[in-house]
């Protein structure tokens, strides 16, 4: 139960500081509130709000998951070097960045039916589809972002290496919105869903295969 | 002779494809029209870029697992071939969409995936070329090589053939297959694959000698001072 421990460590940090959930809040609330203002009162048709809806989380996601690790304090790796095996570590910080990045796609969600309307028909299926996007964005970041970190100019690579493997997760889920837009029910989706849930234990697989031999330099 | 043998190969396989492929006849079909010679271009280069990612994949697995510098140095003369046949490939598949779709680009399924990983494997290089040299990038780099791999299968070869796609064999749309190509276009087609893949290799080769090469030189340079 090790990553559980990962986990609530992660979150008892988050909660004491405070201080990244709040500015990803407001971060995620000056994009909608750019959007808000530039578009007016003309509303915004369902596939600009899908676009709109997608960059904004995926930035939000970039710059949640990008913390995990290049944040961090050197002598804190030493730390869990030894103390924490390293598939342990990696699904603690999967675990926990999923969670993150699902609240903030919710929040996110929130904000815009909020100021932009409610483009969506299916509830459902469409926060199914974003809690599974979320859920990739996490599994894919998280190692690109420990990745990142051994460099010298982590937050340019980070966007440089992880767009690109993002893309496709982010192609399905809009393709998903738009169905969830048209109202067109589970039949219609539910290939894309099974997809994006298997990309999603792909990943995690490789992360997890993958992330001792980062972890050993 | 064993050693250059393969080569001589490529050599007699790749002059065969050009001249048998643009001067034998081919199957008079609609819309393409001749412009279905690019069978023997850009598919065998796909075909090509595949195998050498493949195979700098293999090598990512085995330096990962063994260790050893050279293995490194294999995977990313690897990738760097396999990039240019995919250069290749793209060039020629567009100039064919010219022809036969009406445009260079046209944002089908399979050439937005084909983008994306063309991204990934760019992505792949900078992150080679933002390390210093040593055991760490290989590693890094080793990792990364795997995950561009796994993130390249499902974006050229899955998601196309569910999506609708204008691009031969997929979303439903008959394509070439071993069944249905025509017996001729089969005589060049098969010695065209052959001879792109091992020029592949040939060149990721070329690439490895020169890189042991430098290093050799500067060994030599740093023993003399």
């Amino acid at each position: 139960m090790n990553w559980l421990a990962i986990v609530k460590k992660e979150f008892t940090l988050e909660l004491r500081k405070k201080s990244v959930i709040a500015s990803l809040g407001l971060y995620l609330f000056s994009i909608v509130f750019i959007l808000y203002l530039s578009f007016g009162q003309a509303s915004m048709g369902p596939v600009a709000w899908t676009a709109f809806f997608w960059v904004a989380l995926l930035f939000t996601a970039v710059s949640t998951i990008a913390k995990s690790f290049i944040g961090e304090r050197k002598g804190v790796f030493v730390y869990y070097y030894y103390t924490v095996p390293a598939g342990d570590f990696i699904i603690g910080k999967l675990v926990y960045n999923a969670l993150l990045s699902s609240v903030m796609g919710l929040v996110g969600y929130c904000l815009f039916i909020l100021f932009l309307g409610d483009a969506i028909q299916d509830h459902v299926i469409f926060l199914s589809a974003l809690v599974l996007a979320s859920v990739g964005f996490a599994a894919s970041l998280t190692l690109i972002s420990s990745l990142a970190a051994k460099t010298n100019n982590g937050s340019v690579l980070m966007a440089v290496l992880s767009f690109p493997l993002v893309v496709s997760i982010l192609l399905i889920a809009v393709k998903l919105t738009k169905n969830c837009v048209d109202g067109l029910g589970w039949s219609a989706s539910s290939d894309e869903l099974l997809i994006l849930g298997a990309i999603n234990s792909l990943v995690t697989a490789l992360s997890y295969l993958l992330f001792p031999y980062i972890w050993r330099s | 002779m064993k050693k250059w043998g393969w080569k001589i190969a490529t050599v007699i396989l790749l002059l065969y494809t050009v001249i048998a492929g643009f001067l034998w006849e081919v199957p008079r079909l609609h819309i393409v029209n001749e412009s279905i010679r690019a069978l023997y271009f850009h598919v065998p280069m796909w075909f090509g870029m595949v195998a050498l990612f493949s195979a700098s994949a293999l090598f990512g697995i085995r330096y990962l697992r063994e260790g050893q510098k050279h293995l490194d140095l294999y995977s990313a003369s690897f990738a760097h071939a396999g990039m240019l046949l995919g250069t290749l490939g793209m060039v020629t598949g567009m100039i064919w969409a010219h022809y036969t779709w009406g445009t260079f680009w046209h944002w089908d399924p399979k050439q937005t995936g084909a983008a994306i990983s063309y991204l990934v494997y760019l992505a792949y290089f900078v992150l080679r070329m933002s390390l210093d040299n040593g055991e760490q990038r290989a590693r890094l780099a080793a990792v990364y090589n795997i995950f561009a791999f796994a993130s390249m299968i499902p974006l050229i070869f899955i998601i196309p053939r569910l999506t609708d796609s204008m691009h031969p064999g997929s979303g439903g749309n008959p394509g070439f297959n071993m069944y249905d190509l025509d017996s001729r276009m089969r005589l060049v087609f098969y010695p065209a694959s052959a001879g792109w893949i091992l020029l592949g290799f040939w060149l990721a080769q070329q690439r490895i000698r020169l890189k042991n090469a430098e290093e050799q030189l500067l060994e030599h340079e740093y023993e003399q001072q």
